[in-house]
């Protein structure tokens, strides 16, 4: 019988051994680049003597292994090197944004956690009804929908139609922090949607695997109250699956971030890491590409660990 | 006199698809103080229903359609959700069949224990407590002061089910409906929940149904018996009344005691030995082996039945046998020849002689092919017949086990338990085998059907020659079916030899125990049984 | 249960989600007879509004708008459909094999796939695209090789459920070699998850193409494409047009036409299964 703690140990060394593989094949996938790093950023024309300089800034001339453990070194550091684009220090560049990012994720996460777990308990418990029903297929619907054809069709009505809020979530440090949910309140509301979709669905489909079990049955031959039925019996078996939905949910939300941020041209990490690789800023994209792996890794692992502590079985071992 | 509980021309209904279907067809039931009723029948004659009904619920898809259930006065129907509950767990108590799903994960056995007499605000907590170990201790659990204060999953199978029942007590019911309650367990185990139970509720009194297929379970029990089938009462009687005198074709069925088969001639020549296990010794992880030295012979046209209770490794062996588990230690000789260990170096004809047969009739044939496909594979495969030839062999197959010709186009879905099962023995005899390994063949399906089986393979063992490895956890079967008989513990072989040799005493310490566990019909059997333990345990 | 039994008997919500995906495969085989203009003609004005002449308006750059979505379907969901075969047929095939062979091949196949999934999938293909820049060929290869292990995923999970049954030990026993064992008997029995599979798929990959494209690194102009007309016509919601919104809500009505059949199916399937 496997401990608890064992599991989580194994779990744990397992998401180190993924982020370090995770940071190989970051760092490979640059060296595999077609021709040479230095040529395609520099293009055809550039003179012999311009590119071995940029090689040696870049330091293509050490050997591989040797500028994979320094570029993770330094990264680990902080220091994340400097912008190809606009020669700035990486690190100046992706701060402020990786917290603009958590902002906007933090808030949509306080947001649409306790509805979309409440309201998928409420769809679970009147299972077949019209609420349920009307449940099911809006969340069907919001799945389908496109985040920027959710965020457009709320600054059509919500920027253009009422003007209430801003269709551009400009925000600076200056602000207050009235200001600033504000300016976010559009992209939040359409992660909000998207989330909660998926969050809802999730919640009501492990709500009902723990009402269909025998124990359920059992305790309503006990002639318990329905209340007692769901809080004392059902909720502790359900809280393993609920927290694993709502972590899960966190992690997309982080990626489901670039996209919104896109289009409420907010200064996030997302809009950074787009503009890059559409500039083809290398350093830039390897570093907030990194720095996107390692919360979504953060947030699975939390995800796996957290339900297993909360899985009665294994919370009291044999 | 006024019954407790009595019901009225009830009909209860399914749903299946868009219709409702009567799945009890207008049964009166009546139960008075201190009585027990056994409700007996295979599956699909809606006992379960009936035990559910006599509490008012009725599981999703199912509904009351009439009919009245009385408890004293009141017709539970007519009550509400409210007053329902009320009833509920204090004065109709119920028992499932699987205590290790029916107990919740979260919490700890004595609070589930005390829930129910603290939410009906008939105890304190602490007087609840007080009581759950006083049952503990009535109904033999291990560490009674203790054992309440475990998880359900930190409790064996036997001990959660006498858990249950005395959950069920908690709140001092009139009655107890028990579904089920020993049927997942091994025998030996059932017989020590099956003595709590009856010591229990005849010292309280309690009213109970006792829900079982298993008429010889029931008999230990019960006062009054009644029959059902198809949601129909077959009969209903006083208990020894019932069983001395059945008055109805299917209640004879039921009882009748499988008959002995008379013993052949089994001083067969080592030589012509069909199977030879010698030495044999299997592990699935290193160091850890589930069978030990084990050795086994099995002559042409005999029947080896391999017996033991869950956990001897008898499945482990077949599995060795086949192939798909190679052994680390040991030789297995078929027909003279030495098989290799591992299955992808047997050759075809080796694996063309020795054919297999599951438990399982509905995992062991491929829900997605038609029979024709299913029987024919092995024919063309083996063969290389097609065509017209192997649509008559199969026909001929299918004759051989006793079913029409039309299934041929059928799928499996479309044939009962029992059927399928002899469409797996038709497949197995397509190849001609010397050999036919049959794990736990008839433990799935209903009495009368797994009785047919047996017959079925008994006449084909006449008519073809073919030898069986019959492995079983039933009695029953062995004595119905071997030849010869190898009784397995903990993965070793704790006594073998000639049929009659071994149900003959003296017996081996463990056969004896399992022999006599195997629960008969006589009424009075497990009373003796248990004062026959008792005074052994003094002497 | 024949199938024409089975479509009288579907909930409207099903036959809704056929109509219209039948509608938009039609519209994609006949975009060049339905499509009143060639597919990068300028028509007219910037985003005029419609008419007669132009159904829809135009977009941003005078082009016919109708013609734009119907050329659009065509390309988007050519190019989606392409990559859900490719992903399927990668994917299902190396988790049978995983699921039959167990041992190392699972062991080295699962733990890749790990690694692959452990990785937010759109950072994943940014990334790729990055360093090897955007074309049809590299799209179509990075998605299908993500989208690839989901589908790897369920199809391990699906065939290992099928594997423990006894009739594939029986087929072992019998001697079957391991092609026959995931043709004859496994795969049969995998069909309705695959088939539910394959349409979750397929909508997943036409939101990330249309995605990818909305951000600029997908499809690449003038060819027509659902996503990218999207953000190419984006400035004008601003000024209160809604030419923008055709093309997405082109993109969510199919996803959610696909989304209703595959509900109705894997309903249709369970219930099969439990009687």
């Amino acid at each position: 019988m496997k401990t608890n703690t064992s599991i989580i140990l194994r779990r744990l060394g397992l998401g180190v051994v993924t982020l370090l593989v995770i940071s190989i094949l970051i760092f490979v996938g640059v060296e595999a680049l077609p021709g040479d790093l230095a040529e395609a950023v520099l293009g055809q024309s550039a003179t012999p003597e311009t590119v071995e300089a940029f090689r040696k800034e870049l330091k293509l001339d050490l050997p591989p292994h040797v500028r994979y453990f320094s570029w993770l070194g330094s990264f680990l550091r902080g220091d994340f090197g400097t912008s190809l684009a606009n020669g700035r220090p990486i690190a100046d560049l992706i701060g402020w944004r990786f917290s603009n990012t958590l902002f906007l994720a933090g808030i949509t996460a306080l947001i649409s956690i306790p509805f979309a777990v409440g309201l998928g308990i409420l769809a679970a418990l009147y299972r077949n009804t019209l609420f349920d029903r009307s449940i099911s297929i809006g969340t069907l619907s919001a799945i389908s929908f496109p985040e920027f054809f959710v965020a457009y069709i709320l600054i059509a009505i919500f920027s253009v139609q009422l003007t209430m809020f801003p269709s551009m979530s400009n925000i600076g440090p200056q602000m207050t922090l009235l200001q600033k949910i504000h300016a976010v309140a559009l992209p939040c509301l359409t992660l909000t949607l998207v989330v909660m979709a998926h969050m809802m669905r999730m919640t009501r489909a492990a709500i009902i695997n723990v009402l269909t079990s025998p124990f359920i049955e059992m305790a309503r031959l006990k002639g318990l109250s329905w209340r007692r039925v769901i809080l004392h019996h059902a909720f502790p078996n359900a809280l393993s699956p609920i927290i694993n939905v709502v972590v899960l949910n966190l992690a997309y939300l982080v990626v489901g971030v670039v996209v919104v941020e896109v289009v409420f041209v907010y200064p996030g990490l997302g809009q950074l890491l787009v503009d890059s690789v559409a500039k083809r800023d290398i350093p830039v994209v390897q570093a907030s590409g990194l720095i996107f792996a390692f919360t979504y890794v953060f947030l699975n692992l939390t995800a796996d660990i957290l339900s297993t502590l909360s899985n009665p079985r294994l919370r009291n071992p044999k | 006199m006024k019954h407790l509980l009595e019901i009225n021309n009830l009909v209860i209904e399914a749903r299946t698809g868009e219709n409702w279907k009567p799945v009890i067809k207008g049964v009166d039931l009546v139960l008075d103080r201190g009585e027990v009723l056994g409700l007996i029948g295979e599956s699909g004659a809606g006992k379960s229903t009936l035990g559910l009904a006599a509490m008012a619920y009725t599981r999703t898809g199912c509904r009351i359609a009439s009919g009245s259930i009385l408890y004293g006065d009141r017709d539970l129907t007519k009550l509400s959700k409210r007053e329902q509950r009320k009833l509920r767990g204090a004065k109709i108590a119920y028992v499932a069949q699987s205590a290790a799903a029916s107990f919740n994960p979260a919490h700890k056995l004595i609070h589930q224990f005390a829930e129910l007499p603290v939410q009906h605000g008939v105890m304190s907590y602490a007087e609840a407590e007080k009581k759950a170990i006083d049952l503990y201790r009535r109904l033999h659990l291990p560490d009674p002061e203790r054992i309440g204060y475990r998880y359900p999953h930190q409790v064996s199978g036997g001990q959660l089910q006498r858990a249950m029942v005395a959950m069920a007590m908690a709140g001092d019911p009139d009655i107890i409906i028990f579904d089920e309650p020993t049927t997942a367990l091994d025998v030996t185990t059932q017989i020590e929940v099956l003595a709590a139970i009856k010591e229990v509720i005849q010292a309280q009194q309690t009213a109970a149904i006792y829900i079982t297929h298993d008429l010889a379970v029931v008999a230990q029990l019960a006062d009054r018996i009644m029959v059902l089938r198809y949601g129909d009462l077959v009969e209903e009687g006083e208990a020894r009344e019932l069983l001395e005198n059945p008055q109805k074709e299917y209640t004879r069925d039921l009882i009748s005691i499988r008959s002995l088969r008379e013993d052949k001639d089994v001083l067969a020549r080592k030589t012509d030995a069909i199977l030879e296990i010698k030495g044999v010794s299997a592990a699935y992880l290193p160091g850890a082996p589930v069978v030990r030295d084990i050795d086994l012979t099995i002559t042409p046209k005999k029947t080896v039945a391999v017996v033991g209770e869950s956990g001897s490794g008898k499945t482990t062996l077949a599995r060795v046998v086949t192939g798909l588990l190679p052994p680390y230690e040991g030789r297995i000789v078929f027909d003279g020849q030495e098989l290799s260990a591992d299955l992808k170096n047997r050759d075809l004809e080796v694996l063309r002689r020795m054919q297999m047969v599951y438990q399982m009739p509905d995992v062991a044939l491929n829900p997605r092919q038609k029979i024709r496909r299913i029987i024919g594979r092995p024919l063309e495969f083996y063969f290389g017949m097609t065509g017209k030839a192997q649509e008559e062999r199969i026909l001929e197959l299918l004759d051989m086990v006793e079913l029409p010709a039309r299934y041929i186009s059928r799928y499996p879905s479309e044939l009962s338990g029992g059927e399928k099962q002899r469409i797996c023995i038709a497949r197995a005899l397509a190849a001609n085998p010397d050999l036919i390994i049959c794990d736990e063949v008839t433990s799935a399906l209903d009495q009368l059907v797994a009785e047919g089986i047996l017959e079925l393979l008994q006449e084909l063992q006449n008519e073809l020659g073919v030898s069986y490895l019959f492995i079983t956890h039933d009695l029953a079967t062995v004595k119905a079916i071997a030849d010869e008989i190898v009784v397995m513990l903990k993965g070793r072989i704790v006594e073998q030899g000639v049929k009659r040799e071994i149900l003959k005493p003296p017996h081996h310490e463990y056969t004896e125990l399992l022999l006599s566990s195997v629960p008969e019909m006589d009424p009075d059997w497990l009373d003796n049984l248990l004062e026959e333990r008792q005074e052994s345990t003094l002497h | 249960m024949t199938a024409i039994q089975l479509l009288k008997k579907s909930p409207a919500s099903a036959r809704v989600g056929m109509i219209i995906i039948v509608f938009n495969l039609l519209v994609m085989m006949l975009a060049p007879v339905i499509a009143p203009y060639p597919e990068t003609e300028v028509v007219g004005d910037v985003w005029v509004n419609s008419s007669a002449e132009n159904l829809l308006g135009t977009d941003q750059l005078g082009r016919d708008m109708l013609t734009r979505l119907v050329y659009g379907a065509r390309n988007t969901i050519t190019i989606a459909l392409f990559i859900t075969l490719i992903s399927f047929t990668v994917g299902a095939t190396c988790g049978f094999l995983a699921a039959t062979l167990k041992g190392w091949t699972d062991q080295v196949i699962s733990r890749m796939v790990d690694i692959i999934m452990a990785f937010p999938t759109l950072i994943f293909a940014l990334m790729v695209l990055s360093v090897l820049g955007t074309s049809i060929p590299v799209l179509i290869v990075v998605i299908a090789i993500l989208d690839s292990t989901r589908v790897y995923r369920l199809a391990r999970a699906v065939a290992m459920d099928i594997e423990v049954m006894d009739f594939i030990e029986v087929a072992r026993l019998r001697g079957e070699k391991l092609w026959w064992i995931m043709r004859r008997e496994i795969l049969p029995n995998a069909m309705p998850p695959l088939i539910a599979e394959f349409g979750l798929r397929f909508c997943f990959v036409f939101l990330f193409i249309s995605a990818l494209s909305f951000l600029g690194l997908g499809i690449q102009p003038p060819t027509a494409d659902w996503g990218s007309m999207v953000r190419e016509n984006a400035g004008a919601i601003t000024f209160g047009i809604l030419t923008p919104l055709y093309p997405a809500a082109a993109i969510a009505v199919l996803t959610i036409g696909v989304n209703l059949v595959v509900d109705w199916f894997l309903h249709q399937s369970s219930q099969l299964r439990s009687h």
